[in-house]
């Protein structure tokens, strides 16, 4: 689905002829490829929010597969299956990403395995109605869409161009989740009611997925700087809000949130609670502890399997010697 | 409150149809099962691929009853479903859901070979043999690796094979029209040894075999899948989604 605006560490301030021509090149809105010098905080700060990007993918495929197998129609059931794969497909590319920055796939699948690496948080809430789906596609692949299409001019290369892909399928996705919105809508007080919830349940969730707020995030700066981070938290969101809020209006649903209000040229929101926020990213959110469980099941129920493809692969390779 | 089922007039071409068509919703449902829970990435995707495939096979075979899709996917109870009862089983672990992928797409592919030529089933099964050859392939690459990798794949591949086994007669059942299924054996069974032998396993021996899926006698396990795939058009019987 895609990165979480999170925190970047401060790297120390290089002067060093490499480091101005590195800048300079970024200025000049270079693309910086993966065998080129780079500073090695630019290289960590990649690292890190290609992997947390790539990890969302990943995670998020568990909310919406877990629906796949109740899905309501047949066209319901096999375009939703099709985004999950798409999300699966997005976490392979991006772990290719990554893996230009000089790590391995199974270091960062091991980082998010043993809890040391973070996922975006909006994927430890739980599905609870078919509406989910909608509002997932609508309002989280909406969100992921703000964020990333600034990252398809991203500074560093394979992340822009993973991006370019990436945004394709997300519009796809999300005119598909507002799509099942705009059914449920015109459908029975039922299922009226159940998209009015899903939107409830997943407005303010939507919303910290930009991160904290600038007042707080002190280290946009450098990623800025980097043109790894092209607008601020608070721009993203205002711009993500200023989009979604008519798109809801129109399926005559309301926002949950009693201070939205139009004012110069702007949906105006009400505030956040970063507490709620702070504590789903530390842990815990409703379905953290699922959501990283099911992640550690698969994959230890697969160590025979991919043991098996290796023992396979080597005694073929010893063959053909 | 009335039951949500419908009732349906089977006529000979519409067995055939669903019979072709449950088999392929029942395994592309069981394979999307998997989703989140594959043993590498790049499986995720690649078996998310096949059961698009396969449940994209479905719709086009409930539409040419010229019923609706829905209405035979989601009302109808157990005992009107027409697939072989390998599909419903359980996926069972990777071996299992492989091993049936395998032994199953086999048959697909020579049975949508030999329809080709038939008058109904034709358009659907040039489109359909393209597809399933590459779930054979893909099953049998896997089948190969699972043999021969480990000591513990190559156990769980033949316990797969052997706990399979009884269902594969099912496959070969004759019915009212279409291509004859009893006359695609001998090419099934010379694939499947050659590629069990090829995966160093052994074929297990023909012993007694299960049936009763197409006449709408299933195992315990289809019950509860379509509880789970039905349970919002029954839920909200008047609904639209
Ligand atoms: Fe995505
Ligand atoms: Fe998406």
């Amino acid at each position: 689905m895609y990165s979480q605006a999170l925190n970047a560490p401060t790297p120390l301030a290089d002067t060093s002829p490499e480091a101005t021509r590195f800048q300079e090149r970024i200025d000049a809105e270079e693309r910086i490829e993966p065998n080129d010098w780079m500073p090695e905080a630019y290289r960590r700060t990649l690292v890190r929010q290609i992997s947390q990007h790539a990890h969302s993918e990943i995670v998020g495929m568990l909310p919406e597969g877990n629906w796949i197998t109740r899905a309501p129609s047949l066209k319901r059931k096999a375009a939703l299956l099709a985004k999950v794969q798409d999300e699966g497909g997005h976490g392979l590319y991006l772990y290719a990403a990554a893996e230009t920055l000089g790590v391995s796939r199974e270091e960062l699948v091991d980082q998010l395995l043993s809890g040391r690496a973070k996922y975006s948080s909006i994927f430890n809430y739980p599905t609870l109605t078919w509406a989910d789906i909608g509002a997932i596609g609508w309002l989280v692949d909406g969100a992921a869409i703000m964020n990333q299409i600034p990252l398809c001019r991203c500074s560093y290369g394979p992340y822009a161009r993973a991006m370019i892909r990436v945004c394709k399928e997300e519009s796809f996705h999300q005119r598909q989740g507002y799509e099942i919105m705009l059914t449920l809508c015109r459908g029975t007080a039922e299922q009226k009611a159940m998209a009015q919830d899903a939107l409830n349940r997943w407005w303010w969730p939507c919303l910290m997925m930009f991160g904290p707020p600038d007042s707080q995030s002190s280290h946009s700066d450098t990623s800025m700087r980097w043109k790894i981070k092209r607008f601020t938290n608070d721009a993203l969101r205002q711009k993500f809000v200023d989009a979604t809020v008519p798109q809801g209006h129109y399926l005559g649903l309301t926002f949950p949130d009693p201070d939205l209000r139009f004012e110069d040229g702007h949906w105006r929101f009400g505030a956040i609670d970063w507490e709620e926020f702070r504590r789903v990213l530390a842990g815990d959110g409703p379905c953290n502890r699922e959501r990283l469980a099911a992640r550690r099941q698969a994959h230890a129920d697969g160590a025979w399997v991919r043991e098996a493809a290796r023992a396979h692969a080597a005694k073929q390779r010893a063959k053909a010697a | 409150m009335a039951t949500t089922s419908i009732t349906l007039d089977e006529t000979p071409a519409r067995a055939l149809l669903l019979a072709r068509a449950d088999d392929a919703l029942v395994l592309g449902h069981r394979l999307s099962e998997w989703t989140g829970r594959a043993p590498l990435l790049e499986e995720e995707l690649a078996l998310a691929n096949i059961a698009l495939d396969l449940i994209g096979q479905a719709r086009a075979l409930y539409q040419a009853t010229e019923l609706d899709e829905d209405a035979l996917a989601y009302r109808r109870d157990a005992h009107q479903f027409r697939n072989a009862l390998i599909v419903e089983l359980p996926n069972g672990d990777f071996a299992v859901t492989i091993a049936r992928l395998f032994l199953v797409s086999v048959a697909s592919d020579l049975y949508w070979r030999a329809a080709v030529a038939d008058p109904l089933l034709g358009p659907i099964a040039a489109k359909a043999e393209k597809e399933t050859a590459y779930h054979v392939r893909h099953a049998a690459e896997w089948l190969v690796r699972l043999g021969d990798g480990t000591a513990e794949s190559h156990r769980r591949a033949q316990d797969a094979l052997d706990l399979l086994w009884p269902y594969t007669g099912e496959l070969f059942e004759p019915v009212r029209s279409g291509p004859d299924p009893a006359a695609l054996r001998p090419d099934w069974e010379e694939a499947v040894s050659a590629m069990i032998a090829r995966a160093t396993l052994r074929r297990p021996a023909d012993g007694w075999m299960q049936s009763g899926g197409r006449a709408g006698r299933h195992t315990e396990h289809l019950g509860r899948m379509l509880a789970e795939m039905q349970v919002l058009p029954r839920t909200y019987p008047d609904a639209r989604w």
